[in-house]
């Protein structure tokens, strides 16, 4: 301690004979005005002070590394490798990981009580689907799980500086549009709806429904031709940004101690439990020991030692899967069933009309499959269609396909008459999760990989349902079953049973 | 002395009020840059300036507490005024002219008791911790005609998407200089068809409040919107012209 009092007061001293032989020197000049002055010798000296000081500074932060509680070690680390041990690894850096990863850390009973690491393969999230959704939230739905999520997450949201505010750092802003999603149904689909209302509003969701008249008061600038129902939901729906609230989760997550890493999961090491069946069948129980993490653009991996691994990769967790075997045992066994999740594309369409509809234009889903939603207060408008099965576009990249805009349009314009002269500005592409099962999303533990659980394949409603799917997976995972909302329907059980849970949608 | 002062100070530092960090803030004096540099350090100093929100959470709470006892008990209308007066707020009962308000230390006048049966009509509950919980005792009240939350801290945009409710009859709302609503939560207002005044003056956080204005008069076409408070001038940028 006292060594480094001297060595502060020699630093200073020096920087006092510093100064005294600028000033020396500005004297000397002075002096040699008349005579020129050639030689050498000045700008030497010069550097050796300078030099002086740097190396004072040097020594300092030498001896900073030696002091106990600095992190010097003789090797050569890699800062960004993930740590060697973890207790729960989210595999996936979307919203539903890094939810997933905040309510581990809300629920723990004592500081520190779970080490959570959250891998995510890409920095930029150029390919995540939640940056790219068109962040919609709705409780229009038909299983009641998917209306208790949506509720769940919408209570959330509204109360979100209560969750996720952080010490002296700025209030979360998710930008949330309450304008409301309106359905529209034909006559083919309109008993439907009736039920679906039933439904909603037994489950305590606050939809209305609206006859063809009450339709065109509401919203003038509609073209009700063909619509014989429509259902407006008054609270808790709407738009929000989406990377705002991916944001708010990653910062509180990480303020309460969970462990960000930038790489890829590139495969498990895992011990085998065989066992045999009652039939004489051999059944193969496998539990992962370490996940193997690579670095970006690099070769060099860390295995991280874990108890738990969360698969929540979204559209690339059927890759995920794949690591660990799921899928690829023999055809009629239980390892021979994948994760039925795979990427699908779907594109949004910036469009501008000035004579569009206000600022009470609502999230509208037209029965032909068409929706749209204002953004902004421009007159910009998002648009866009799901598919045919037979025409879903390519997965390799996300490269949009503007003539699939000629389909939507005559949809757009028939409905909405004011949007027959609009202007395509921008459009992008993202993937859903898509469940192709029965499109609803999959949580739960896997039967035969004891310590694999998912938290995917919500065919794109992962963002509305995130802070919900979060909770539930939590309380999982630490209190060994769903507490506050049962999510056990949505559970790996019914692919193998093959009992699907399909959403009675009207498109 | 010493202990009053860092709790002040830790209101300063905990409290999210800076919903609009595009206006410069003064850097914040020794003892919030202090405290902040031991909560960085310290999880028992950390824990200790939690609690400042939590208490302050508490309190908003136990001011928006549902009535249900009183409901149960007085009826629906005597649980809403009760609820009125405790916020320090005033009302008006259907067919009748005189208000009951509550003065600055909190008492008011016991005879509203009077009139179980009488719906409230008017309610002034500017400056007041109203909010979207609150609201609940508020509900049963379908007759209501006006509605003043101006200068509310807690109205946010989901207390305007709550007030739905009073879709059919509102026809006068008065949400100016509420800082928390934003255009998400005037788009809301699209249900209440009933609307004819509608005051959104002075709200901190419209980017462009003129736009807004149109957008609402063309939204609620019955409805006569004041929005005043604003500076519409032009912002004139310095465009640099190459010599």
């Amino acid at each position: 301690m006292s060594m480094w009092k001297g060595l502060h007061m020699t630093a200073r001293a020096a920087h006092g004979i510093h100064v005294s032989l600028r000033f020396i020197h500005k004297h000397t000049r002075l002096c040699t005005l008349w005579s020129r002055n050639i030689s050498t010798g000045r700008p030497v000296q010069n550097d050796f002070f300078k030099d002086l000081e740097n190396q004072f500074k040097a020594f300092r932060e030498k001896a900073a590394d030696a002091m106990p509680g600095s992190d010097w070690t003789p090797f050569e680390k890699n800062r960004s490798l993930p740590p060697e041990r973890a207790d729960i690894v989210i595999v996936g850096g979307g919203v539903v990981g890094w939810s997933i990863a905040y309510w581990l850390k809300q629920k723990e009973m004592i500081r520190d009580g779970v080490r959570v690491l959250v891998v995510e393969r890409d920095p930029t999230y150029s390919q995540a689907s939640t940056v790219l959704s068109a962040g919609g939230i709705r409780q229009q739905f038909s299983l009641p799980e998917n209306i208790h999520l949506s509720m769940i997450s919408a209570d959330f949201m509204r109360n979100i500086n209560e969750h996720l505010s952080v010490l002296n750092e700025d209030p979360v802003d998710l930008q949330f549009n309450h304008s409301g999603y309106l359905f529209l149904a034909s006559e083919k689909v309109a008993h439907i709806m009736e039920e679906n209302y039933r439904t909603q509003r037994y489950a305590g969701a606050k939809v209305s429904l609206l006859s063809t008249t009450q339709l065109k008061e509401k919203c003038p600038w509609i073209n009700t031709d063909g619509v014989v129902l429509a259902s407006y939901g008054l609270e808790n729906e709407g738009w929000f940004d989406p990377w705002m609230l991916l944001n708010a989760f990653r910062r509180k997550a990480i303020s309460m101690g969970v462990y960000q890493c930038f790489g890829e999961v590139t495969g498990f090491r895992y011990t085998t439990n065989t066992m045999t069946t009652a039939e004489g069948d051999t059944v193969d129980f496998r539990r992962i020991k370490y996940a193997n993490v690579q670095m970006p653009n690099s070769l060099e991996y860390q295995p991280v030692e874990c108890a738990i691994v969360v698969n929540a990769a979204g559209a690339f967790s059927g890759k995920v899967a794949e690591m660990m075997g799921i899928g690829l045992g023999l055809k009629d066994t239980i390892a021979g069933i994948p994760l039925p999740v795979e990427p699908r594309k779907r594109f949004i369409y910036v469009v501008h009309c000035p004579n569009g509809p206000g600022l009470d234009t609502p999230f509208l889903v037209d029965y032909s499959g068409v929706y749209f939603r204002r953004e902004g207060l421009g007159g910009n408008y998002i648009a866009g269609m799901s598919p045919e099965e037979e025409e879903e576009p390519e997965t390799n990249n996300l490269e949009v396909d503007h003539q699939f805009f000629q389909k939507i349009w005559p949809h757009l314009a028939h409905r909405v008459p004011a949007f027959e002269c609009l202007k395509v500005t921008s459009a992008w592409a993202g993937f859903y999760d898509y469940n192709t099962f029965d499109q609803n999303g999959i949580v739960g533990m896997h039967p035969l990989v004891n310590n694999m659980f998912f938290a995917t394949g919500f065919s794109g409603h992962g963002l509305q349902h995130s802070p919900a799917v979060g909770r539930a997976m939590a309380e999982l995972i630490l209190d060994g079953g769903f507490k506050t909302l049962d999510l056990s329907a949505f559970s790996f059980k019914r692919i193998m049973t093959k009992e699907p849970m399909l959403e009675r949608n009207i498109v | 002395m010493l202990m009053q002062r860092s709790c002040r100070q830790v209101t300063l530092l905990a409290a999210p009020s800076r919903y609009w960090s595009s206006i410069p803030v003064a850097p914040p004096s020794l003892q919030p840059r202090l405290l902040l540099f031991l909560s960085q350090r310290f999880h028992d100093i950390e824990t200790i300036l939690s609690w400042s929100s939590w208490f302050k959470n508490r309190g908003l709470r136990q001011k928006n507490f549902f009535y249900g006892y009183t409901q149960q008990n007085y009826g629906d209308n005597i649980a809403a005024a009760y609820y009125i007066l405790s916020l320090k707020g005033g009302f008006r009962f259907a067919g009748q002219s005189e208000w009951f308000r509550s003065d600055r230390r909190g008492k008011f006048n016991w005879d509203f008791m009077n009139h179980r049966d009488t719906s409230i009509e008017e309610v002034d509950v500017s400056n007041t911790l109203i909010n979207y919980t609150g609201l609940e005792n508020l509900v049963k009240q379908r007759g209501l005609c006006t509605l003043s939350v101006s200068g509310c801290a807690e109205v946010d945009d989901w207390f305007l998407s709550r007030l739905h409710i009073f879709q059919d009859t509102l026809e006068e709302l008065d949400i100016s200089n509420c800082p928390r609503i934003s255009v998400g939560g005037l788009a809301a207002l699209q249900k209440l068809r009933g609307l004819r005044r509608l005051d959104v003056s002075s709200l901190p956080r419209l980017q462009n409040p003129g736009l807004v204005a149109i957008l609402l008069e063309e939204m609620l076409p019955h409805c006569h919107v004041t929005a005043i408070g604003y500076d519409h001038s032009l912002i004139y940028s310095h465009t640099q012209t190459d010599g």
